[in-house]
């Protein structure tokens, strides 16, 4: 089989099973958040955190209790690190210093799982399974539930409340991830992942070296890295790691998990707005981004023009020989795209124009699918802001699924797609322009700008992935990079959980045909446009200096 | 007191029936008027009036700096993207001062009448002992009586409460025929500065001097009044947002190019900026929603606020009366339908006779239908006695010399004659006159007595006509999405066929000014918005219920207190219009925001790689449009983003154009254009501005 049948093959098998999985894990999602019936574990929980399951919040509340969870868990984050040393399981590491423990605390609660940490020299076992790997399930379900009070905005008319944040939250855990995560873990365990609790054998190389290599509970903690796009790596190269994804059977399932929630969700979305029409809309701009992502990324991971890269049929450096350039090309797009930032591969490795488009990946803002929940929540208020221009252009005060579109909704839409271009830009202009932090860059010219570009892009993106190149373990980038991925992922959530109150309190329109459809070609269309135009051509002069620069001769 | 020539506002061209209608259409700019407007339009540079608009004001300030340093470094280059950049400010504030300016000399006329009104104030009116004094106009109160009489102007807003008069209106309508006002009922509302033509009123001034309908309407033309419609400040916010992330992309930028050791100078930096701020939509959005507002005016429609003419474009419902609207207003006698015995010849003879004297629309029509029919002349009538409709008798008629006596009337009242008269009614009556009801028409029985005994002759067929083209206007409004109810105090059955015949949507037979408001009510609850026009005060609470409401200028002050508009010509027909206006002002404000923002790729092309192709030659490959040179390339860009200011002023002005059709199709076609040309027409623009300036010295 040449590379390229093999590349189709994976495409084709994982479009087909994110297909098969669509519908029923959509319609099961949205019967998770719909279903008045407690489960009784759910109940047991509740009753132990003290709340009352059947009482929705109303926005500010529910906003307050998600804040308030995601406060706690930074501070027990960082406490776990910083005292590991007299825990059990340390592997005899010391605690975390003060920065990277604030920034890998600030790192994993908002999804991003950015590591300035080498995950096997670092950490102790206790900490990756009951520090990390808890908040990979906790960060992964507070992006979902955020989504969950949107879409309920959307479905819900005159009331002021948009659900419980506790209910949600536990059911998403309970009834989402937890059983997904156990199947699959079990999956990757049969795909030869490795799940123990070996401290380390040491090793003699082939060239009379010696190496300790460490063992630990990977395959549990794969799982929920990728399901839950959180993308935070057992061992320092991450997917990339034999131990972590041995074959390219694990490789596929691993892109299968990162990508499939965020792909269900647009489902769950349209059963919930009562108009599956609207899913599959989403869904379609969503599918047409990735597709044009991982044929991009491919098409000049394969055609580099280097004299080395040619001989080797594309660009083999920084990639695993037992993937090839289509299954490292299908992961980087996917890892790019759902905020994982997991990776397969070494991203500072990819063609000028690759890494400019796993780039754009992320600056799209996390939406093609994006990861648990923000993903289709940000396409949610991109599509705001479509509807809201096209639909001034049919005559009418635009209306998204029955909820009108006025100056409050305008406001915090637009807020929200103010905040991370405004972090990833100021964030990489101070670090350009700081002589300091300048000389963290060990690349010069444009692939340097592109390293510093795409750390703050990721970290504003609460991607995690990571240009190497770049020594980001200093206070300033800890520090830095720490409060953006806390700002980047709660602000825009603010502005998301505002705008699902103030859509819940309207009065729902009637669909006339004078109102806009939003399920159509023209609509999807029209969303993309605004996507590539508003959004990535923000970035676009800061792209020509980094990457556009490298890559044009 | 002097009597001034009333001054008239445009009038606008009747329209005679519900289709075949003037489309919301061009205000054509004239150049002249660009010319005029420069004044104001250099006025609004302070920088107190310009922070309004925010985007603007981002540009004003960019050209501060770039003038600060042009005269420190002063270049060509310099200097020219400074004065364009100031024409781009100037350009935007020449749009806004178009719009008003309009508005300006309309408000100039309404003033004139204004001026030199005295009023004869009545003290102790009504009373034993009334006194009359001359005060200024202006000096006059709330609950003031005055006394107005034939050739006087009414000094105030008031209602009539002694006296009929005819008055002229044509200050404020435009229209030149005299309305009559009378005290008591639906027409007893006047307005100051119309002028008494006949006979003498005793008016009660209802309103505060300054706060008259003139008044009112000179804020409203002039745009003094003028706040910002929901829509715009959504608008407004979102616009702000974009300058607000380009102008982070363009600060953030220049560190990145000390980096990458190409700094740029203040200049391009801040042209960067101007390009890809959507300054096209910022600059023309306060004349489009200006322009908007003066489209209604020109239509003889006075908007109370801007908010009701986007509410205007929302409606989902048109509460529309039956007469007047749907109908011409007059039923009009179409057949003759003779009972067993009869011929239809003798029917129609007898038909007009009873009619000849019946100066009624429907009297008259019979006439008409007799003589196109059946040849029936008019004769000499001078030896008849015509016996004229009352309420009680419910019929009309005539006694001839030779003793016969012909009735026409209701088919009950005529039964009563003819039983009176010793006859019976044919057995046949009963199944026409039914049949007739159930069509939608009205049965006029004619019945003569003769020869000592009574008879029916047969049954007129009188009709609603509706008006020509109605059917196709409901259908416009039915793609559009909008529901049309007809509202009439007919009965079901009548108004059961005439909705059908007219095709709206849904009626509300013998309705009340309780079911309209349930109407409404219900309509809202479901989310819907409701427009209606309505005139009488027991109107009112509707049209204060509804969305848009529409009150006749005809009207009691009460309607027009209670409607968010009312148009001047008293035509209720226009409520679709005001619906379209509406429209075409949201659409004017999406197309021109999709076109402002797919300019920006253009513009990328042509400024990115002038800014760093000279550090990173590769970059050239991004100069599509191959421009001549790094300094030419900047220029252009700036050049057609302030020239396409100018280019669209007419546009909107005047709106886009806009056809009723579904939200599908308006979206297709506006996509296209101004979609799809906001990105394409920059490219050719650019590249042909590029052509010229590459002459200049010192750009080449």
């Amino acid at each position: 089989m040449s590379t390229a049948e093999a590349g189709w093959l994976q495409a084709g098998l994982l479009v087909s099973a994110l297909a098969l999985a669509y519908r029923p894990l959509g319609d099961y999602l949205a019967h998770i958040f719909t279903t008045t019936r407690h489960w009784r574990v759910e109940r047991g929980i509740y009753r132990l955190i003290g709340v009352d399951a059947d009482a929705d919040q109303r926005w500010p509340t529910y906003l307050r209790s998600l804040l308030a969870f995601s406060v706690v868990s930074v501070l027990l984050l960082y406490g776990f690190q910083r005292l590991q040393a007299h825990l059990l399981l340390s592997l005899g590491f010391p605690g975390v210093k003060a920065d990277q423990a604030f920034n890998t605390a600030a790192s994993f609660v908002t999804n991003t799982n950015w590591q300035s940490y080498s995950g096997e020299s670092t950490m102790g076992h206790l900490v990756q399974m009951a520090g990390l790997a808890v908040q990979n399930f906790g960060s992964a379900a507070v992006g979902v539930v955020a989504v969950i009070a949107l879409i309920r905005g959307f479905a819900r008319s005159q009331t002021d409340r948009v659900g419980n944040f506790w209910v949600d939250l536990v059911r998403t855990v309970c009834r989402l991830l937890v059983p997904i995560a156990a199947v699959f873990a079990v999956v990757l365990i049969a795909g030869g992942v490795v799940d123990n609790f070996s401290a380390g054998h040491a090793v003699t190389t082939l060239a009379g070296q010696h190496q300790v290599i460490t063992g630990g509970p990977v395959a549990s903690q794969e799982a929920i890295k990728e399901l839950g796009t959180n993308g935070g790596g057992f061992y320092n190269a991450n997917s990339a790691h034999p131990f972590e994804n041995p074959n390219p059977f694990t490789n596929l399932v691993e892109i299968f998990l990162l990508l499939v929630i965020s792909f269900a969700l647009p489902r769950a979305f349209g059963r919930m707005v009562g108009d599956n029409r609207q899913g599959y809309a989403v869904l379609t701009v969503m599918a047409i981004l990735w597709a044009g992502s991982v044929a991009g990324i491919s098409f000049f991971e394969s055609g580099y023009h280097s004299g080395a890269a040619l001989a080797a049929g594309g660009s083999l450096e920084g990639k695993e020989v037992r993937f090839g350039i289509p299954a490292s090309t299908l992961f980087s797009a996917s890892t790019t795209l759902t905020s994982t930032g997991a990776v397969n591969n070494a991203h500072d490795s990819l063609s000028p124009f690759g890494g400019g488009i796993a780039m754009v990946n992320m600056m799209l803002g996390e939406i093609a699918p994006g990861g648990t929940g923000s993903g289709l929540y940000g396409i949610l208020v991109l599509a705001v802001v479509t509807v809201f221009v096209a639909g001034l252009m049919v005559g009418r005060t635009p209306e998204y699924l029955s909820k009108k579109l006025r100056a409050p909704e305008i406001k915090l839409a637009s807020l929200y797609i103010l905040t991370t271009p405004a972090l990833v830009l100021i964030g990489t202009g101070l670090a350009i322009a700081l002589s300091g932090e300048q000389a963290s860059i060990l690349n010069p010219g444009p692939h340097g700008l592109s390293e510093v570009l795409y750390a703050f892009t990721s970290a504003s993106n609460n991607n995690g992935s990571a240009f190497a190149g770049l020594s980001v373990n200093t206070v300033w980038y800890n520090g830095v990079l720490g409060v953006v991925m806390l700002l980047s992922r709660f602000v825009p959530m603010i502005f998301v959980l505002g705008l699902a109150g103030s859509l819940a309190s309207q009065r729902a329109v009637p669909a006339s045909a004078g109102t806009l459809p939003t399920h159509r070609p023209l609509f999807i269309g029209m969303l993309l446009g605004v996507v590539l135009i508003v959004v990535a051509l923000t970035y676009f002069p800061a792209e020509a200096l980094g990457p556009l620069a490298e890559g044009l001769h | 007191m002097s009597i001034t020539t009333i001054p008239r506002l445009r009038r606008p061209p009747r329209e005679p029936v519900g289709g075949q209608t003037r489309r919301v259409s061009a205000g054509l700019l004239d150049p002249q008027q660009l010319l005029r407007s420069t004044p104001d339009a250099l006025r609004k540079l302070d920088p107190r009036v310009q922070i309004r608009n925010p985007v603007m004001f981002v540009v004003e300030v960019g050209s501060v700096l770039t003038t600060i340093e042009a005269i420190a470094i002063p270049t060509v280059f310099a200097w020219v993207i400074t004065a364009w950049l100031w024409l781009t400010v100037v350009f935007a504030n020449l749009a806004e001062a178009v719009a008003e300016g309009r508005g300006k000399a309309q408000a100039e006329t309404l003033r004139r009448t204004k001026r030199e009104t005295t009023a004869r104030r009545l003290i102790g009116w009504p009373g034993p002992s009334v006194t009359e004094e001359q005060v200024p106009g202006v000096q006059l109160r709330v609950g003031d009586h005055v006394v107005v009489e034939a050739g006087q102007t009414i000094p105030g807003d008031g209602d009539v409460v002694e006296g009929i008069a005819s008055v002229d209106e044509s200050a404020i309508t435009g229209e030149s025929a005299p309305v009559i006002r009378e005290s008591g009922g639906d027409r007893s509302a006047v307005t100051g500065g119309t002028t008494v033509l006949s006979d003498r009123i005793v008016v009660r001034i209802t309103s505060k001097p300054g706060e008259t309908f003139i008044d009112r309407m000179i804020a409203l033309v002039e745009g003094a009044s003028r706040q910002k419609t929901p829509n715009e400040i959504a608008l407004n916010i979102l616009l702000a947002s974009l300058t607000i992330i380009f102008l982070l992309a363009v600060v953030t930028l220049q560190p990145m190019a000390y980096y990458s050791h190409a700094p740029q100078s203040l200049v391009v930096l801040v042209a960067l900026l101007v390009a890809l701020i959507p300054t096209t939509i910022g600059a023309l959005l306060s004349a489009i929603g200006i322009a908007g507002m003066d489209r209604l005016v020109q239509r003889n429609v006075l908007a109370m606020s801007g908010r009701a003419v986007e509410a205007a474009g929302d409606v989902n419902t048109l509460l529309l009366d039956k007469t007047g609207t749907i109908t011409l207003g007059n039923r009009q006698a179409i057949e003759f339908l003779p009972v067993e015995g009869v011929s239809v010849e003798a029917l129609a003879d007898a038909a007009q006779l009873a009619s000849l004297a019946d100066e009624t629309p429907e009297g008259r029509s019979i006439v008409v239908l007799a003589k196109q029919a059946y040849g029936l002349r008019g004769r000499d009538v001078t030896d008849v006695e015509f016996v004229p409709f009352t309420a009680q008798t419910r019929m009309s008629g005539v006694n001839l010399p030779d003793g016969r006596q012909i009735r026409k009337g209701a088919a009950s009242a005529v039964r009563e004659w003819i039983r009176a008269g010793g006859g019976q009614p044919a057995s046949g009556l009963g199944p026409m006159v039914d049949a007739i009801a159930a069509a939608g028409g009205t049965p006029l029985v004619v019945a003569e007595h003769s020869n000592g005994t009574a008879r029916a002759l047969g049954v007129i067929h009188l009709k609603d006509v509706v008006k020509d083209g109605i059917q196709e206007r409901f259908a416009e409004l039915r793609a559009m999405g909008i529901r049309t109810v007809m509202i009439t105090g007919d009965n079901q059955l009548t108004a059961a066929a005439i909705a059908a015949e007219a095709g709206v949507d849904d009626f509300l037979a013998e309705a009340t000014p309780e079911d309209k408001m349930a109407l409404i009510r219900r309509e809202q609850t479901g989310g819907r918005l409701v427009a209606m026009t309505g005139d009488g005060t027991n109107d009112a609470p509707a049209l204060a219920q509804a969305d848009v409401g529409v009150a006749m200028n005809t009207g009691t002050s009460a309607a027009k207190e209670a409607g968010n508009m009312v148009d001047l010509d008293s035509n209720p027909t226009k409520l679709i219009e005001i619906v379209e206006i509406g429209k075409q002002l949201l659409i004017t404000r999406g197309a021109l925001t999709t076109f402002s923002i797919a300019n920006d790729v253009a513009k990328y092309f042509a400024i990115i790689p002038a800014m760093f192709a000279a550090v990173y030659p590769g970059l050239d490959a991004l100069n599509i449009m191959r421009l001549h040179s790094p300094t030419s390339a900047i220029t252009s860009a700036i050049v057609f983003n302030a020239l396409i200011i100018v280019v669209l002023i007419p546009l909107a002005l005047r709106g886009v154009r806009y056809t009723p059709s579904s939200a599908s199709a308006l979206l297709r076609r506006n996509l296209w254009i101004y979609g799809l040309g906001g990105l394409v027409l920059p490219f050719i623009g650019i590249k042909l501005i590029d052509l010229i300036v590459q002459f200049i010295p010192g750009l080449g």
